[in-house]
């Protein structure tokens, strides 16, 4: 006859399974979606659109080969955000449009403020989306920066960039009282460089 | 005699499995905190694009989704390899996504009925001309706040 195998102790089996609950419950995120965020404009066609300068306006247009033309000439991908952070901070107005915290070239052929700077976002029927999206990822990081810049000059005491902050305050574990402080803030950093990017209705080009 | 009687034989007690119900009740528990419910199957490829200029969205009831990319696999014999729209269950067309939208938005609660948005998970080989149409259509129905659902990453990975 064989002989008996003892018994395995399985009474330490709770505490392991507590220590896989709690390694699993600290790791896991539940899974959020996450993406960027647009708004579109109404239907309601603009009677009298309002009279935009040229220099105003920046125009990114995507066409069916993927290509991106920044002002009609064409450009890599890698060079758009800098592009675009030029076009937004370069403050050449004058008087009552001028830019006092703009770091730009003050250049007289390029935007007059940040307020009045429009980005045109143009794109073909054909184009892929996920080159769409790669530029309006560029674009929202260009206005990121410039708020980022100026985030920091103006609430050096924040120790964040406007981007943090923004992730605090959306951040539905955050307190009231500390999103009523940061709400402000972030107000003022709108104000000085508001997201003006226009996603023109599609073309059908034939170039 | 001895107080100190040794035991017969070298074994152990039998162990009480009486905690068993208890670890497989916290398995459970865990599990069921941890899982998040899909609603929709995928009938779609979907490879959304990378991007890292996002904002997450946070209350999923405040989301109505819109899929679209290429039909998988097992869906192209009958449905073609275009890409098309998924609204719940189903392939939609172009001009279902204002009812859908409507539909969706008339089932969630009043208050939060002004401040839904649309996410859209789009594949990233998808031409703009349909999520174009998409988002006219949005327009109509007044559904103006958009997401384009992206997985976190550098542009460069798009290429």
């Amino acid at each position: 006859m064989a002989r008996k195998s003892p018994e395995v102790n399985a009474g330490s089996m709770a505490d392991i399974a507590f220590l896989l609950l709690i390694f699993f419950l600290v790791t896991t995120t539940i899974e959020t979606d996450s993406g960027i965020n647009r708004k579109l404009p109404p239907m309601e066609e603009v009677i009298d659109p309002p009279i935009i300068k040229e220099r105003n306006i920046f125009t990114v247009v995507v066409n069916k080969n993927n290509d991106i033309l920044v002002e009609e000439k064409l450009m890599d991908l890698r060079d758009v955000r800098e592009a675009a952070v030029k076009f937004l901070d370069n403050g050449g107005g004058i008087g009552e449009e001028a830019c006092d915290y703009c770091k730009g070239e003050k250049d007289k052929s390029s935007s007059d403020n940040p307020d009045k700077a429009i980005i045109s976002l143009k794109n073909d029927r054909e184009t892929d989306y996920k080159v769409y999206i790669s530029v309006q990822n560029e674009l929202v990081a260009a206005y990121n920066q410039l708020r980022d810049r100026e985030f920091m000059a103006i609430y050096p005491n924040e120790r964040m960039t406007y981007v943090e902050a923004d992730k605090v305050y959306s951040d539905p574990r955050t307190s009231p009282k500390v999103k009523a402080l940061l709400k402000p803030k972030l107000a003022v950093l709108k104000k000085m460089y508001p997201q003006k990017l226009s996603e023109a209705e599609p073309s059908k080009t034939n170039n | 005699m001895s107080k100190f009687k040794k035991k017969k034989g070298g074994e152990l007690p039998a162990i009480s499995t009486a905690s068993l119900p208890d670890i497989v009740f916290m398995l459970l528990f865990f599990f069921m905190v941890a899982t998040v419910m899909r609603d929709n199957t995928l009938m779609v490829t979907n490879t959304l694009p990378a991007a890292d200029q996002i904002k997450k969205l946070d209350k999923k009831d405040r989301v109505i989704y819109i899929y679209a990319g290429k039909p998988s696999a097992r869906y192209q014999d009958k449905y073609g390899d275009q890409p098309r729209i998924q609204l719940n269950d189903k392939f939609s067309v172009v001009s279902d996504v204002g009812a859908y939208v409507l539909a969706e938005r008339a089932t969630k609660r009043e208050e939060l009925q002004n401040v839904l948005t649309t996410a859209l998970k789009v594949d990233g080989e998808t031409n703009m001309g349909l999520i174009s149409d998409i988002k006219q259509e949005l327009r109509k129905v007044n559904a103006l706040k958009i997401n384009y659902t992206t997985r976190i990453g550098d542009y460069t990975q798009n290429y």
